[in-house]
């Protein structure tokens, strides 16, 4: 137990003194928040740069449509003929211009409609030059047909779905979207945290072979105790360098966007919440009650278990995929030959986010989400998309979730046993580059 | 009963400080011990032969519990080898090196503490041992500051730190210059003299003639040799003189001497210009018999009995099996 602690603590300081270690702790956080500041800069940038399109309109249909909006202004081009108005849109510096011919047909008239640009125009400006051209056209129909403009305001319809369960609660829309982002939140930090730190592990197991270390440590302290002290050592740098990034990420970024003048709520909403769940969001903002409903859904994911389970998940999970990291690291003499052996440790990795943003996501507990979070290699990712909805009746079934634990938890000794009986036989092996049927062999030494 | 026998096998051992018993040891189908007794009395330098590829390193690993055999037994200071016994023994690996990017000092007191020692203790063997070794001015650099004669400098002392019954020495000397290396054999001597026991393995037998008192010799995982060294060379004697005869005629006592016994020519260094020869003797003829025969043809001046050096024997006991 000594032992173990004095390697966890090697490895720790080992870690976090290096050099590339650090550097990485810090700048990254800054780059993170260069990268923010950045987009938020160039989004400001975009919509304040007002691009302007000239209306040459010979027909007189569409005269009071083109108003100056958020996304371009307009200028009215009367009584110039087209090639003397597309002369001076190019020299004006003109965004384009819209050519609306002479007729008396509305429809003939928006069959000869031209817009003149540069370059292609943007998706944004065609939708809404589109949009405006069809109301008119409707208007101008609904017109012919001696509908009042009143009738037609009358006509439009406004429609939200009640949503109840079966207790008699009021639902909201898109909070189901909200759950899956905060459990695909957490099963991207383990799948990355696994990606990121399980390599350092495995670096790290090289360079004790490779500066010839191993057999001395080893003939002091037992091959399973250096493993598993290395695992842990590396573990916590991670953490140390994940709360710093985080804490670090967070401060800087209120900073600098308070220092830019971005409202941080309406930043904070956009980032956090899918494009379907904004849209709700916004249209529901106005009533106070909805508000609630959210604020009561969001208390209703069952935080405790969700916490407590990420825990175990991610313990089991990063000790499992990092156990095998150091069983490949004890396998190879350098870095290079790890490729053949990483892309089986990666792809149920990559398979668990892809089957998490594409099932978990559209149906919680159908039975694909079902099947990959008890799958041991994949759980620990799917199975945290799933909790928010809860556990029991409404969310993942009890046996599930027992299940899936008491699984990766029979995983996680074999695993672990495995690596170690590679890792004990393969760090003492020099000079040789293995293949999968020689490590089959050292189970047996 | 089974019992008992352990307990007559202890009693037995007590002079020993590490007996193996038949230990053998299987990697897949590739047999890398085969059955091998050994015993290394205590107090002793005991050299552990044998060509690259022998099993050596193996049994080595065996004694530090790094691997284990398949069947048979180890025997450490009276009891079965158990993992309390690694405070007890130091290695020094054919294979060591030490972490690159970390300060020597706090390195020595990581392999230190991990054999158990506590840090201050640790510390102040420490700067002992850096005194002594002329290295006390190391402890706050790193390692791949250091050359690697001074590296192994580090890996001698963090193996003797903690006053080890039994040390273990792969190729102690290799990356060794001659005046380290000496330095290196002075302190494995007084450690002896101190009372450790020590493993010593190598291919230099030059350093086995000078340092082991008992040798074993492994071969294709097998022991084809052990024993007291001087034993052995008793028993690989072959009644051979080497002698260096002062004559006026050199010729004529040559073929007189070829006429009486089997002779060879012999090559040594010498003042004067004499005939120089080996004589073979038959078992039925005596040293002193062949002075006086040779005293009445010649002057004397050299008369040797040819006993094989370490890598004569070496050699002819790999080439017989």
């Amino acid at each position: 137990m000594d032992k173990l602690l004095l390697i966890i603590k090697r490895e720790y300081l080992a870690k976090v003194r290096n050099k590339s270690f650090i550097v990485l702790t810090i700048l990254s956080p800054l780059i993170i928040v260069a990268m923010i500041a950045l987009v938020v800069y160039l989004a400001k940038v975009n919509s304040e740069e007002k691009r302007v399109i000239a209306v040459l309109d010979e027909s007189t249909f569409f005269s009071r449509q083109f108003e100056t909006g958020a996304e371009a202004s307009y200028v009215d081009y009367r009584n110039l003929s087209l090639e003397e108005a597309k002369d001076s849109v190019r020299s004006s510096g003109y965004y384009g211009l819209l050519f609306i011919p002479r007729g008396s047909e509305i429809d003939a008239v928006a069959e000869g409609i031209q817009f003149y640009t540069k370059e292609s125009p943007s998706m944004d400006i065609l939708a809404s030059l589109e949009g405006k051209i069809k109301t008119r056209i409707r208007e101008e129909k609904l017109n012919d047909l001696n509908i009042s403009p009143e009738v037609i305001n009358s006509l439009g319809a406004n429609y939200d779905m009640n949503i109840v369960n079966f207790s008699g609660e009021k639902n909201v829309k898109g909070i189901t979207e909200i759950k899956a982002v905060i459990g695909g939140g957490f099963g991207y930090l383990i799948m990355m945290f696994i990606i990121i730190y399980g390599a350092f592990v495995m670096r790290s197991v090289i360079e004790e072979k490779t500066s010839r270390i191993i057999e001395v440590i080893i003939s002091s302290v037992k091959p399973f105790q250096l493993m598993l002290g290395k695992i842990i050592g590396t573990s916590l740098a991670g953490i140390t360098q994940f709360v710093i990034w985080i804490l670090s990420a967070g401060i800087l970024t209120f900073v600098v966007l308070s220092f830019m003048g971005v409202e941080l709520d309406v930043l904070h909403s956009k980032a956090n919440i899918s494009p379907e769940a904004m849209e709700t969001l916004n249209e529901a903002s106005a009533s106070q009650d909805t508000i609630q409903l959210y604020v009561n859904e969001l208390m209703k994911i069952p935080w405790g278990t969700l916490i407590v389970s990420f825990l175990l998940y991610f313990s089991l999970g990063y000790l499992i995929y990092s156990s095998i990291y150091a069983a490949i690291g004890a396998a190879v003499d350098n870095e290079t030959d790890t490729q053949q052996f990483m892309f089986p440790v990666i792809m149920p990795l990559m398979l668990a986010i892809y089957v998490g943003f594409f099932s978990v996501f559209e149906n919680p507990h159908g039975p694909i989400a079902v099947g990959f979070s008890l799958f041991p290699l994949t759980s620990p990712i799917v199975m945290l998309m799933r909790l928010p909805s809860g556990v029991g009746a409404a969310g993942v079934p009890w046996w599930q979730l027992i299940a899936s634990i008491v699984l990766l938890i029979l995983t996680f000794i074999f695993i672990v046993w495995l690596a170690a009986k590679i890792y004990r036989v393969g760090i003492l092996m020099y000079g040789k580059k293995p293949s999968y049927k020689e490590i089959y062999r050292w189970l047996k030494y | 009963m089974e019992y008992f026998n352990i307990f007559e096998q202890i009693k037995l051992n007590m002079a020993n400080l590490l007996a193996a018993e038949n230990v053998t040891k299987a990697f897949g189908d590739y047999t890398a011990l085969n059955k091998i007794s050994l015993e290394i009395p205590e107090g002793t330098i005991f050299g552990l032969l044998g060509p690259n590829g022998a099993g050596k390193t193996t049994f080595i690993r065996i004694i530090n519990q790094i691997t284990y055999p398949d069947t048979g037994n180890v025997i450490f200071n009276g009891e079965r080898l158990h993992p309390e016994h690694v405070k007890m023994i130091g290695y020094l690996p054919e294979e060591r090196g030490l972490y690159k990017s970390m300060k020597v000092g706090e390195q020595a007191l990581y392999l230190a503490q991990l054999k158990g020692m506590n840090k201050t203790d640790a510390k102040k063997k420490l700067k002992y041992w850096f005194e002594r070794l002329e290295i006390g001015d190391w402890w706050n650099k790193k390692v791949q500051e250091l050359s690697k004669g001074m590296a192994q400098k580090i890996q001698f002392v963090v193996t003797v730190l903690h006053e080890p019954k039994l040390l273990i020495f792969d190729e102690p000397f290799s990356g060794f210059d001659p005046i380290n290396a000496n330095l290196i054999k002075d302190e494995i001597l007084r450690l002896k003299e101190n009372g450790s026991t020590v493993i010593f393995s190598t291919h230099r037998m030059e350093s086995v003639e000078e340092l082991c008192e008992h040798i074993a010799l492994i071969h294709k995982s097998n022991k084809i040799l052990d024993g007291k060294l001087t034993d052995i060379k008793r028993d690989f004697k072959n009644n051979i003189y080497e002698v260096g005869l002062e004559t006026d005629d050199k010729n004529a006592l040559k073929s007189e001497l070829e006429g009486k016994f089997s002779v060879e020519e012999a090559h040594f260094k010498s003042l004067e210009d004499e005939l120089k020869v080996r004589i073979k003797l038959d078992s039925n003829e005596t040293a002193n018999g062949l002075l006086h025969y040779l005293t009445s043809k010649a002057r004397v001046n050299h008369f040797v009995e040819v006993v094989p050096t370490a890598n004569e024997i070496f050699i002819e006991t790999v080439k017989r099996n």
